[in-house]
C-alpha cells in the first residue's frame, strides 16, 4: 500500500516589539518572575488593552513579503480557555477577519526543485504566561512575564507532503521573519515554535485522513522527526486495522516519539467572539505604504542579485544570502576589495565562515573586519602570498595579530617570485636528491610532486607555487 | 432551538460554573429562550449588510512601542493568595 503524508504547520512566531501587545510592559527575555507583568498583563478589573502600534507593523510586513492579502479591517476576538497561565480566562486573538491571509512561500527541496506552500493566514494574538511545575509544596508556581508578548500565529495550507518539505518550509520562513527584523528567532528561548498538523492517507485518495496536531516543537531536527514517527504510527495503526484519532500529541525528544496528551474531556470549545474591549483595527494606505517602504531586499530576491551581479553558484549565493549579516558582510568584502567576487565568496564562505562556526560566534562578533579581510585578499590579489600563506595569515588575524600586511611582515611570509631566488633552492634541491633526480628522469613522473613538496619545504611554502612549478618542469627535464 | 440537560451541564462546565442540578431546567429553559430570540434575529434577511464586530463605529486606536510600566510586584503580589520565589502559587495544573 502506497501512503501519502499530509502536513500543515502553524508557527508562532514571538513578535520583536520593545512592549506588549496590549501593555507598556516590557517583554525582555529572563527577567525576573512576574516583574514584567502590569495590571492589564495580570487581567485586573478595569483595565482596557490598547494595541501596540508596532506589532500591526510587523505583520503586515511579512504579509507583504509573502505576497499576502493585508486586511484594511480586522477583527481581535476572545478565545476562552481556561489555565493558570492565563489570567482573563480568555486570549485575545484574531478569529474570522485576520490581519494577513493568502499568501505563499516557496521553498526548495533537496532535489533542486521549488514548491509553492500556500499560507492560509496570519493573525495578531498574546502570549500566555508560564506554568512551572517543579514542586512548589504541591502546588504550580506561575510567571506572567511572557503573558501579553505579541505573537504572530502563522498557518500554513495542508500541502506539505513529507517531513524535510515541512522543515524546508519552516526554515524559510524562519529566514524571512529574521530578515525582515521582525522576530528574533531564537528557537531555544521560544521565540520561534512550530505546531504540526499530520495525516496519512492511501496515495490517490481525495479525502484528508484524520489528523494528529503535535505541540510545541522548538527545533528543525525535532519537528523532523516528530513527523516521522508521526507518519510511521499512524501508517501502523491503520495497516494493523486501527483507527487514527484526532487529538494532540507532545513530541519526547528523548525517546524520539510522540504520545498522546491527556485526552481533554470536552473537544476544544473556545467559544470565540470579538472582543468588546478592542475596536476593529483599520489599516489606511498610508500605514501599509509605509510599512512596504521598511521592507529589506528579501533572500530570494538577494540571492538572484548574487548571482547576477556577482557571477555567483547557486550554492554560493544560497549560504552567502542566508542571513542578512552575512549577505552584508560579503558585500562590504567585495566593495573594499573593488572587486574579485568569486575570491571574496570563497573566502567567507570557507575560512571565515568556519572560524566563526568552531567559536560559535555572530557576524557582529567577529574578531576579523571586512576591511581586515580584504586587506588579507588582496596581498593573495597581487601575489604577495599564496593562497596557503593566507589562511596563516587568517588565522593570525583572528587571533587579533593586526591587519594582514603587518602579520606579512612580522613573520616574513611575503611571498618569494623572484626567479633566481627560487631557482637557487631548486638547484639546492635537486642537488640534496640525485636519487629521485635519476628516477624521475627514467620516467618516474610522480616524483615532480616530491620536488614540488622539497622546494616549498625549504623555502619554508613561500615560493610562489606556479612559478615552481614551471621552473622545476625546465630544471628536471635536463 | 432549545437546550437540553447535558448541553446545559456542558455550558457551565466550559465556563467553570458550579450549577445545583435543580436548578438545571431552569438554566435549560433560560438559555433556550435567549437562543430563540436569536433564531429570529436570524430569520431576518440581512443581504449586503456588512457584520457588525462592535456597536461604535470607529476604529482601534493604537499606541507606540513604548515601555510605560515599570515593576510593581510587590503591590500585585500583595493580594496574593500564595506567592514564593516571585511566583504566584496555583494548585498543581498538570499537561
Amino acid at each position: 500500500m502506497e501512503w501519502e503524508t499530509v502536513i500543515g504547520l502553524e508557527i508562532h512566531a514571538q513578535l520583536a516589539t520593545k512592549s506588549k501587545i496590549f501593555s507598556g510592559a516590557a517583554i525582555a527575555y529572563g527577567a525576573e518572575p512576574n516583574t514584567q507583568a502590569c495590571a492589564i498583563d495580570l487581567g485586573m478589573p478595569g483595565v482596557l488593552p490598547v494595541l501596540n502600534r508596532e506589532a500591526a507593523r510587523m505583520a503586515v510586513m511579512l504579509g507583504l513579503s509573502i505576497g499576502a492579502e493585508i486586511a484594511r479591517r480586522s477583527v481581535f476576538a476572545r478565545k476562552n480557555y481556561f489555565y493558570p497561565d492565563l489570567p482573563k480566562g480568555y486570549q485575545i486573538s484574531q478569529y474570522e477577519l485576520p490581519i494577513v491571509q493568502k499568501g505563499q512561500l516557496t521553498i526548495d527541496l533537496e532535489d533542486g526543485t521549488r514548491k509553492v506552500i500556500g499560507v492560509t493566514r496570519a493573525h495578531l494574538e498574546e502570549d500566555a504566561g508560564k506554568s512551572l511545575h517543579e514542586d512548589f509544596h504541591g502546588q504550580s508556581g506561575i510567571d506572567l512575564n511572557r503573558a501579553g508578548t505579541p505573537l504572530l500565529e502563522i498557518v500554513s495550507e495542508p500541502e506539505m507532503r513529507s517531513a524535510k518539505e515541512a522543515v524546508a518550509y519552516m526554515k524559510k520562513l524562519h529566514q524571512m521573519v529574521v530578515y525582515l527584523g521582525i522576530c528574533d528567532g531564537n528557537m531555544q528561548e521560544g521565540s520561534f515554535r512550530c505546531d504540526a498538523n499530520v495525516s496519512v492517507r492511501r496515495k490517490g485518495d481525495p479525502q484528508f485522513g484524520t489528523r494528529a496536531e503535535i505541540k510545541n516543537l522548538n527545533s528543525f531536527r525535532f519537528v523532523e522527526r516528530a513527523i516521522e514517527f508521526e507518519i510511521e504510527r499512524q501508517i501502523d495503526r491503520i495497516e494493523s486495522g486501527g483507527k487514527v484519532v484526532q487529538e494532540t500529541r507532545l513530541y519526547d525528544p528523548d525517546k524520539g516519539e510522540t504520545r498522546s496528551m491527556r485526552s481533554k474531556e470536552e473537544a476544544n470549545d473556545y467559544r470565540y467572539f470579538p472582543d468588546p474591549d478592542l475596536l476593529p483595527l483599520v489599516l489606511d494606505e498610508d500605514f501599509i505604504n509605509a510599512a512596504r517602504a521598511d521592507l529589506p531586499e528579501l533572500p530570494d530576491i538577494k540571492k538572484q542579485r548574487f548571482m547576477t551581479q556577482y557571477g555567483l553558484s547557486a550554492y554560493d549565493a544560497g549560504v552567502l544570502t542566508a542571513s542578512r549579516e552575512l549577505g552584508d558582510y560579503y558585500e562590504a568584502v567585495v566593495a573594499a576589495l573593488g572587486g574579485e567576487p568569486k575570491l571574496c565568496a570563497n573566502w567567507v564562505t570557507g575560512d571565515f565562515a568556519a572560524f566563526l562556526n568552531k567559536d560559535n560566534r555572530d557576524i557582529a562578533d567577529s574578531p576579523v573586519s571586512t576591511a581586515q579581510l580584504a586587506g588579507l585578499l588582496r596581498r593573495i590579489q597581487d601575489r604577495t602570498i599564496s593562497g596557503k600563506i593566507a589562511k596563516d595569515v587568517f588565522e593570525a588575524l583572528w587571533a587579533g595579530e593586526g591587519d594582514a600586511d603587518a602579520i606579512i611582515e612580522k613573520h616574513g611570509l611575503r611571498q618569494i617570485t623572484d626567479t633566481s631566488a627560487i631557482e637557487k633552492v631548486i638547484d639546492e634541491v635537486i642537488a640534496a636528491n640525485p636519487d629521485q633526480l635519476a628516477q624521475y628522469r627514467a620516467g618516474k613522473d610522480k616524483l615532480f610532486a616530491f620536488f614540488v613538496g622539497q622546494v616549498m619545504k625549504v623555502s619554508k611554502g613561500k615560493a610562489n607555487p606556479q612559478q615552481v612549478n614551471d621552473l622545476l618542469m625546465e630544471k628536471l627535464k635536463d | 432551538m432549545s437546550l437540553g440537560l447535558a448541553e446545559v451541564a456542558k455550558i457551565a462546565h466550559l465556563a467553570r460554573l458550579s450549577i445545583r442540578e435543580e436548578d438545571a431546567p431552569i438554566y435549560a429553559r433560560n438559555l433556550s429562550a435567549i437562543l430563540e430570540l436569536v433564531a429570529q434575529m436570524n430569520a431576518v434577511d440581512t443581504t449586503g449588510v456588512a457584520p457588525m464586530a462592535h456597536p461604535l463605529d470607529t476604529a482601534q486606536r493604537s499606541r507606540a512601542d513604548e515601555v510605560t510600566e515599570s515593576n510593581q510586584r510587590e503591590r500585585f503580589q500583595a493580594i496574593a493568595p500564595r506567592i514564593e520565589a516571585g511566583l504566584y502559587l496555583v494548585p498543581k495544573v498538570i499537561e
